[in-house]
C-alpha cells in the first residue's frame, strides 16, 4: 500500500468536510472517488497535496507521514495534483506551462525529454507549444494540465474532475489517456469525478464519499454492478 | 518644433526614471497583491547608502552598485520580516480593506524617520556621473544633457536585463507563475514564498537605481523621493497595474506629459498635473492602457 | 436622542470647567485635541464606515483652512461665516473627488489620494492670492471683552474649537447611526450585495466623500485658527499619515474613539520632545523622533489591533455573554 489514509478529519472553519476517512490505495492502481457535490472529494485531494491541513488523522505515502507538509515539498516526493477547473496559467505559453512542472528538478536536459514525452502523449499540445494557454480549447487545457503534472515525474497523481465542462468525445479520450498513463508509468492515481460511470469504467478501485464519510469501497466493477450505487450515482 | 523635441527628450529621460519605480511597484503588486508604498522608503534608504559610498569613493557607479545591493536586501527583508508577519495576522472586520495599505505607509514613515535620525534633513547631493550641461548642436545649446542621455541608456539596459530574466530564465518563469497563479505554481513544485521574496528583492534593487538616478540631478533628503513614489504609482496605474510593459509605457507618457506642462504652463502645477492625468486615465480607461478586458481587482 | 443631547451638553460643561482649571499650554493642546477629533471623525466616516481608504484628508483640511482664511481676509466676512465657508468649499471639493474616485478601491484609491495629498498644497505656491510659502494670516480676533482680562487668547481658541468639535461630532454621530451609516457599512462589507439590495453605492460613496471632506475642511479651519496661519507647510503628507494613524489607533470605525486618537496625536510630539531631551537633545532627534513614534505605533496597531484597541475589549465582552 503506497498511499494510506487513516481516520482523516478535515475542517473548513467550523464545518467538518471530511469525517474520519480511511482509504488505502495500492501502488500502480487507479482509484475513482465519486460522490455528490459537497461530499468532500475536492477537500480530500487538497489535503493529500498539502494545500490543506487535516485536523486529525494521518496520511502515509511511501511509508512516510505527509500530513501538513507544504505542497512544494510534496511535489518533490512524487505527488502531483491537477486541481479543479483552471489548472493552467493562461498568460503563459503551452511550453512555459509544461516547463513549470519540471523547474524544481533543475535539469534542463531531462526537462526537454519530458516535454517530448508529453507531446507524444498529447500531440495536439505539440502543435501549440508557442501559443498562449488561453488560446486553447477546454479539452486541450485539460491535456496541458495533466501534461504539466507528468513533467514532475510523479508517482501519485491526483486528478480533480478532469472531465468538467468537456464534450463527451473529448472526455472519452482523456479518460483513456489517464488509464494508459496509469499503466505505462506505473502511477498511483486518485481520480475525483462527477462523471461516476466514466471514472469507474477505467478504475481498479472505487470509493464513494458522502457528506465527508466513506460509504463504499470496492473493486470498481463491483460498484458498477451494485444497485444502490447505480441508483444513486450512475443514473439507472 | 525645436522646443517640442527638447521637451520630448527630457520627458523621456524623466519618464524612464519613473518607469523604474512603477516597474518595481507593479512587480510587487503582481506577486503579493499589495501596493508597497514603502518602496519609496526602501529606495530612499538604498540611495542614502549609495550616496555614502559614492561621496567617499567619488565613484558614482560604485555607489549605484551598493544602492542596488542595499535595495535588494531591503526588499527581501521587508517581504520576509514584515509582509509575512502582516499576512499571518490576517485581518477581518472594517479594517480589512485598509490594513495592508496602511501598514506599508507606516513602514514608509518608519524608514523615513530612521533615515532622518541618521543623516539629518539637510539636502545632500551626489556628483553626477555625466555633465548636466546641455548638448551643443552647432550654435545652440539644448536642455538635453549627457546626464539625461545616460539615464535613458541605463534604464533601457536595466529593462532589457529584466526582460531577459523574466522571459528567458527559469527564475523569471517561477516569478511570473507565482504572480499569476500562486496555487498552481505551488502545485507545480515552485517554492512560492521564496520566489516572492526574490521578486521583492529585484523590485528593491530596481528602486535603488531609480533613487540614485533621480538624485544625480536633484538633491537628496528624506522627502525627496516622495514625488518619485507618486509619479511611479501614477505611471503604474496608467499602464494598468497588471502589466509590466504597460507600466513602462505609462511612465514614459507621464514623463513626457509632465515635462510638457512644466515647459509650457508652469512649475508648481506639475504635481497637480500628475494628479489630473491620473484621474483622467482612471475615468477613461480604468484598467490602464494595456488592459485586455481583465478585471481590475483590488 | 434626548439622552445624546444631554450627554453632549454635559460634555460641553465639563470642558468649560476643565478650561478654567488648567494652564495655558494644556488649554492650547485642548484646542488641538478638538481639532484632531474633528479630523479623525472624517476618517472614521470615510474609511471606517464606507470603507474607502483615502490619504487626502490632509489636503481637504488645507482646502478648508484656505477657504476660511480667504473668506475672512478677502471677503471680510465674520469669523463664523469663515468656518461655514470652510465646510461648504471642502464639501464641494469632496464631492468632486468622490465622483472621480467612486470607481476606485483599495490601492488605487489610496494612491490617487496620496497624489492629491502631495500635489494640492503645492498649488498654494503657484497662485499669489493663496499666499505662497509663507501663507496667509488667519486671525479670529480677541475674546469678547465681557469675558474679562483673565480670559486668554488660547482659552478663546479652546472654547471655539471645543464648541465646534462637539457640534460636529454630534451631527456626525447622528449621521453614522442613521440609515446612511448602515448603508455605508453595508457597502463596505459587500458592495455587490448592497447594490442588489437597491443601494446606489456610487452615490453613497460620493456622499461619504462629501461629508468627510466637509469635516476635514472644518478641522482645517480650526487648525488655522489655532496657529493663526494657513500655509502649505501645515498640510504636509505627514499630516495625512498622522490622521490615518490616529484613526487606526482610535478604532477606524469608532466615533467615540476619535477623542482617544486625538489625545495620542497631541501627546506624541510632547512625549517625543521629552525623549529627545533625555537622549541628548540634538536637532535631528527633535525633527524625526515624533515621526518615528507615529510610524511604529501605526505599524504595531495595524498588525495587532487593526480595528482599534476597543475591538479586543469588545470581543472579550461578547465572549462573556
Amino acid at each position: 500500500m503506497s498511499l494510506n489514509v487513516s481516520n482523516l478529519t478535515v475542517h473548513h472553519g467550523a464545518i467538518c468536510a471530511i469525517n474520519q476517512v480511511s482509504i488505502a490505495v495500492p501502488t500502480g492502481k487507479l482509484a475513482a472517488i465519486i460522490g455528490a457535490n459537497g461530499a468532500g472529494k475536492t477537500t480530500l485531494l487538497r489535503t493529500l497535496s498539502g494545500l490543506k491541513h487535516p485536523t486529525h488523522g494521518s496520511i502515509m505515502w511511501k511509508g512516510e507521514k505527509i500530513a501538513g507538509i507544504k505542497p512544494e515539498a510534496l511535489v518533490r516526493r512524487g505527488i502531483s495534483h491537477v486541481s479543479e477547473g483552471k489548472s493552467v496559467i493562461p498568460e503563459l505559453t503551452v511550453r512555459e506551462n509544461l516547463e513549470l512542472g519540471a523547474i524544481w528538478r533543475r535539469n534542463a536536459k531531462e526537462s526537454k525529454e519530458s516535454i517530448n514525452q508529453v507531446v507524444s502523449i498529447f500531440p495536439r499540445l505539440g502543435e501549440r507549444l508557442q501559443q498562449r494557454a488561453d488560446t486553447l480549447s477546454g479539452g486541450e487545457r485539460q491535456m496541458l494540465a495533466i501534461g504539466r503534472a507528468i513533467m514532475a515525474k510523479p508517482q501519485l497523481l491526483l486528478l480533480d474532475e478532469p472531465s468538467l465542462g468537456l464534450a463527451p468525445l473529448v472526455i472519452e479520450q482523456i479518460f483513456q489517456t489517464i488509464r494508459d498513463l496509469t499503466t505505462s508509468m506505473n502511477l498511483t492515481v486518485l481520480l475525483v469525478e462527477q462523471n461516476a460511470m466514466g471514472a469507474l469504467k477505467i478504475a481498479d478501485l472505487g470509493i464513494v464519499l458522502n457528506l465527508g464519510k466513506v460509504v463504499a469501497i470496492n473493486h470498481a466493477q463491483a460498484l458498477i454492478d451494485d444497485p444502490a450505487v447505480r441508483a444513486a450515482y450512475l443514473g439507472y | 518644433m525645436q522646443k517640442l523635441l527638447e521637451t520630448f527628450l527630457i520627458g523621456l529621460s524623466t519618464g524612464s526614471i519613473y518607469a523604474l519605480m512603477s516597474l518595481a511597484l507593479v512587480l510587487v503588486w503582481r506577486s503579493t497583491r499589495v501596493v508597497n508604498f514603502a518602496q519609496a522608503g526602501q529606495a530612499m534608504l538604498s540611495t542614502y547608502i549609495g550616496f555614502e559610498i559614492a561621496s567617499r569613493t567619488e565613484i558614482f557607479w560604485l555607489g549605484l552598485a551598493c544602492a542596488i545591493a542595499a535595495g535588494a536586501l531591503l526588499g527581501a527583508g521587508v517581504d520576509y520580516f514584515f509582509m509575512r508577519v502582516l499576512f499571518k495576522h490576517a485581518v477581518s472586520g472594517p479594517a480589512a480593506v485598509v490594513a495592508p495599505v496602511i501598514a506599508t505607509l507606516g513602514l514608509l514613515g518608519l524608514i523615513r524617520s530612521i533615515v532622518g535620525l541618521i543623516w539629518g534633513g539637510e539636502f545632500k547631493s551626489i556628483k553626477a556621473p555625466a555633465s548636466t550641461d546641455g548638448f551643443t548642436i552647432g550654435e545652440r545649446t539644448i536642455p538635453f544633457s549627457p546626464l539625461n542621455l545616460l539615464i535613458i541608456v541605463t534604464v533601457f539596459l536595466i529593462l532589457i536585463i529584466l526582460a531577459v530574466i523574466f522571459q528567458r530564465t527559469n527564475l523569471g518563469l517561477s516569478l511570473r507563475a507565482s504572480a499569476y497563479a500562486p496555487e498552481i505554481a505551488q502545485l507545480a513544485g515552485i517554492r512560492t514564498a521564496r520566489t516572492r521574496t526574490i521578486g521583492w528583492a529585484i523590485a528593491g534593487g530596481v528602486g535603488g537605481v531609480a533613487g540614485m538616478l533621480v538624485t544625480s540631478s536633484n538633491f537628496l533628503s528624506p522627502y525627496s523621493l516622495d514625488l518619485l513614489l507618486v509619479f511611479g504609482f501614477i505611471a503604474a496605474v496608467i499602464g494598468g497595474l497588471e502589466s509590466m510593459v504597460g507600466s513602462v509605457l505609462g511612465a514614459l507618457i507621464l514623463g513626457i506629459g509632465l515635462t510638457i506642462i512644466l515647459n509650457y504652463i508652469g512649475t508648481s502645477l506639475v504635481f497637480i498635473g500628475g494628479f489630473v492625468v491620473l484621474i483622467v486615465v482612471l475615468l477613461v480607461k480604468p484598467d490602464g492602457i494595456m488592459a485586455r478586458g481583465r478585471a481590475r481587482r483590488a | 436622542m434626548r439622552k445624546k443631547i444631554a450627554l453632549f451638553i454635559f460634555l460641553g460643561w465639563v470642558l468649560l470647567l476643565i478650561g478654567d482649571r488648567v494652564d495655558e499650554l494644556r488649554v492650547y493642546q485642548g484646542a488641538q485635541i478638538a481639532m484632531y477629533a474633528i479630523a479623525l471623525s472624517s476618517i472614521v466616516l470615510l474609511t471606517g464606515y464606507s470603507g474607502q481608504v483615502s490619504l487626502g484628508n490632509g489636503a481637504m483640511m488645507a482646502v478648508g483652512g484656505y477657504s476660511a482664511a480667504l473668506s475672512l481676509n478677502n471677503l471680510g466676512s465674520p469669523v463664523w461665516f469663515a468656518f461655514v465657508m470652510a465646510v461648504v468649499v471642502s464639501a464641494l471639493f469632496g464631492a468632486l473627488l468622490g465622483t472621480a474616485a467612486a470607481r476606485l478601491s483599495g490601492p488605487y484609491l489610496a494612491g490617487t489620494t496620496l497624489a492629491l495629498a502631495v500635489g494640492l498644497p503645492e498649488i498654494a505656491n503657484q497662485f499669489a492670492f493663496l499666499g505662497g510659502v509663507p501663507g496667509i494670516l488667519f486671525d479670529v480676533g480677541f475674546p469678547p471683552a465681557r469675558f474679562g482680562e483673565e480670559f486668554t487668547q488660547y482659552k478663546w481658541f479652546f472654547w471655539i474649537a471645543s464648541f465646534i468639535a462637539l457640534f460636529a461630532l454630534f451631527i456626525t454621530s447622528n449621521i453614522l447611526q442613521s440609515r446612511y451609516g448602515r448603508t455605508w457599512r453595508a457597502i463596505r462589507s459587500n458592495s455587490l450585495a448592497a447594490e442588489l439590495s437597491g443601494v446606489h453605492s456610487g452615490r453613497m460613496k460620493i456622499l461619504a466623500f462629501t461629508i468627510s471632506s466637509a469635516l476635514a475642511g472644518l478641522a482645517g479651519a480650526v487648525m488655522a485658527m489655532t496657529i493663526s496661519l494657513v500655509a502649505p507647510g501645515a498640510y504636509t503628507l505627514s499630516l495625512s499619515f498622522a490622521l490615518v494613524t490616529g484613526a487606526v489607533l482610535a478604532g477606524v470605525s469608532s466615533l467615540p474613539g476619535v477623542v482617544f486618537g486625538a489625545l495620542i496625536l497631541v501627546a506624541i510630539p510632547e512625549v517625543a520632545d521629552v525623549l529627545a531631551n533625555r537622549l541628548g537633545g540634538d536637532e535631528n532627534l527633535n525633527n524625526y523622533l515624533p515621526g518615528l513614534i507615529v510610524s511604529v505605533l501605526l505599524i504595531l496597531s495595524v498588525i495587532f489591533t487593526p480595528n482599534g484597541p476597543g475591538e479586543k475589549l469588545r470581543r472579550r465582552h461578547h465572549k462573556k455573554m
